[in-house]
């Protein structure tokens, strides 16, 4: 008998639904604020470039899913039981061409070092899990 | 922004009277995490000449002052949970001198326990918290993954070979420290740069030798004020400068992946104390990967970016070095049961007084101890003097 101990999945929160809702939908939508138009990841309730607005200081903004590898890891040694039969996998921080670092997965590359270079152009890939919320995940471009 | 003029008052203004670890560290299964607590407690208490009936503020992270003062049956007139990683307890030092000077108490105590190997029941995080949200689905999980991240940035930014061969360095240089602390988890156990280089992949691009021990230990300090560390049983070293802060939580967040926040917490404590990085014998650099010890030298202003492979070259920092570093092992060789940070304070400690043994250095009057927490997320750093 085989027992899976399943991976962590992510729990929406208020402020970041339309987020998750739009990877089910394999689109990515930022919070952008309108006095400074900065890009934002993760949404929050207020735009850290403008603080002093509030929730009405944020716009909505899908982003158009152009993307740079920023920089990443190998991971050998599963940190979690729900990632004991993914190693060896790649976790990644990407940068969007709206100016934001994402965390993430490059998917579709083998796992070695020299396959990636930072910098590299990604396109993402949409997840889609069975009662659980789509990731987003990378993979060259 | 911290008024350094008022810090400048408040230096000296407590004494570390007392430091400890638990009765065991390392693999420690017949222990709970509140027992290594207990233990190191009594442990500090006692190298100070004071009683648990004595403490009147009480400091600890991971668990809550309410659940450590209970056990230890005290009851604190000041009370300090401060929890942001494995530097929390070097920011109690600072909280403590303040609180101290302040009035509010007279004799600290800063706990920690934690069986990071064999704990039965570790403590779950908030699956809804922006970290569990966006960073553990994707196996992003743990210190190892994140800071291996980090350290890839770093070494696209400065070279990839020299920062190897750095992180090999330091691995190395600690190791031999351990072989001289007898309480060391690998004091019997030398290593080499082969070793280093053979060892098995744990997320590239660190090996195991680039990671942290994961051991069960505690360790406990005692703070009080300087009349009362006249009667210390074993002498008492001087809080000459502090500083603390954090500028993220998950590493996807971090402002800048090869400048942590000791850029602000080393300068602020060396000026606070009056003193520049020539003036000090030793360095306790918080170690939860190798990574971690080359970007704090630098974030600490030992060197500038990117310099810090070249100023940990060719075994600097080992037994006999120009510049020792972590004497007691760290948390590569020595223990790290999660929050290390606590036994930067006691080395140091030890070191000051002259009670380190056979790693003693033949001088020793001024050190400075920097923890870092989290995800390369918190630093608190101190400066201590010989009193």
């Amino acid at each position: 008998m085989t027992n899976i101990t399943p991976k962590p999945q992510p729990v929406s929160q208020p402020e970041s639904d339309r987020y998750w809702q739009g990877l089910s939908r394999e689109e990515i939508w930022l919070q952008r604020s309108k006095a400074t138009g900065k890009f934002q990841f993760y949404p929050r309730n207020f735009s850290i470039s403008d603080p002093e607005t509030g929730a009405d200081g944020i716009e909505w903004v899908q982003a158009s899913g152009k993307a740079e590898l920023f920089t990443f890891a190998i991971v050998h040694a599963a940190p979690h039981m729900g990632f004991v039969g993914e190693v060896p996998y790649i976790t990644a921080l990407v940068q969007l061409e709206e100016d934001v670092i994402v965390p993430t997965n490059i998917v579709g590359v083998d796992p070695e070092p020299e396959n990636f270079v930072i910098g590299m152009a990604l396109k993402p890939v949409f997840e889609h899990s069975e009662g659980g919320l789509t990731l987003l995940k990378f993979t060259p471009a | 922004m911290p008024n350094i003029q008022r810090l400048k008052n408040l230096s000296g203004q407590a004494h570390i009277v007392g430091v400890g670890e638990s009765n065991k560290i390392g693999k420690v299964p017949d222990k709970s995490p509140l027992a290594h607590h207990s233990e190191a407690a009594i442990n500090a208490l006692n190298d100070a000449g004071l009683q648990l009936s004595d403490v009147d503020a009480l400091f600890t992270a991971g668990w809550s002052t309410l659940d450590v003062g209970e056990y230890l049956g005290i009851q604190p007139r000041y009370t300090d949970s401060t929890s942001v990683g494995g530097s929390s307890f070097v920011i109690h030092v600072a909280h403590a001198l303040s609180a101290i000077a302040a009035g509010y108490c007279e004799v600290a105590l800063i706990t920690h326990g934690q069986s990071g190997r064999s704990d039965r029941a570790p403590i779950p995080r908030n699956p809804g918290a922006p970290m569990s949200q966006y960073e553990a689905p994707y196996g992003i999980i743990g210190p190892p993954v994140s800071y291996a991240m980090a350290a890839r940035r770093y070494m696209h930014q400065y070279g990839e070979d020299r920062t190897r061969q750095a992180m090999a360095e330091i691995a190395v240089s600690t190791r031999k420290w351990a072989n001289l602390n007898p309480k060391a988890y690998f004091y019997d156990k030398p290593t080499t740069f082969d070793d280093y280089h053979n060892s098995k992949w744990v997320a590239w691009p660190f090996h195991l030798l680039d990671c942290c021990l994961v051991t069960d230990a505690g360790g406990a300090i005692v703070i009080t004020t300087p009349e009362r560390a006249r009667d210390a049983k074993n002498g008492s070293v001087e809080i000459l400068g502090a500083g603390e802060g954090h500028d993220h939580s998950g590493i996807s967040q971090m402002p800048d992946l090869t400048r942590a926040f000791g850029r602000n917490t080393g300068p602020q404590a060396l000026e606070m104390a009056g003193v520049t990085h020539s003036d000090l014998d030793l360095a306790m650099v918080y170690d939860s990967f190798t990574y971690t010890v080359l970007v704090s030298l630098e974030n600490l202003g030992f060197c500038g970016p990117g310099e810090g492979p070249d100023f940990v070259a060719s075994q600097r920092t080992a037994p006999g070095g120009d510049f020792p570093l972590n004497t007691n092992g760290g948390g590569l060789s020595y223990t790290h049961p999660g929050m290390y940070g606590i036994f930067t304070v006691i080395e140091a400690v030890r070191q000051l007084r002259g009670q380190a043994g056979e790693r003693q250095l033949d001088k020793c009057d001024l050190a400075v101890a920097h923890g870092t927490g989290g995800l390369l997320s918190s630093t608190g750093t101190v400066v201590l003097g010989a009193d």
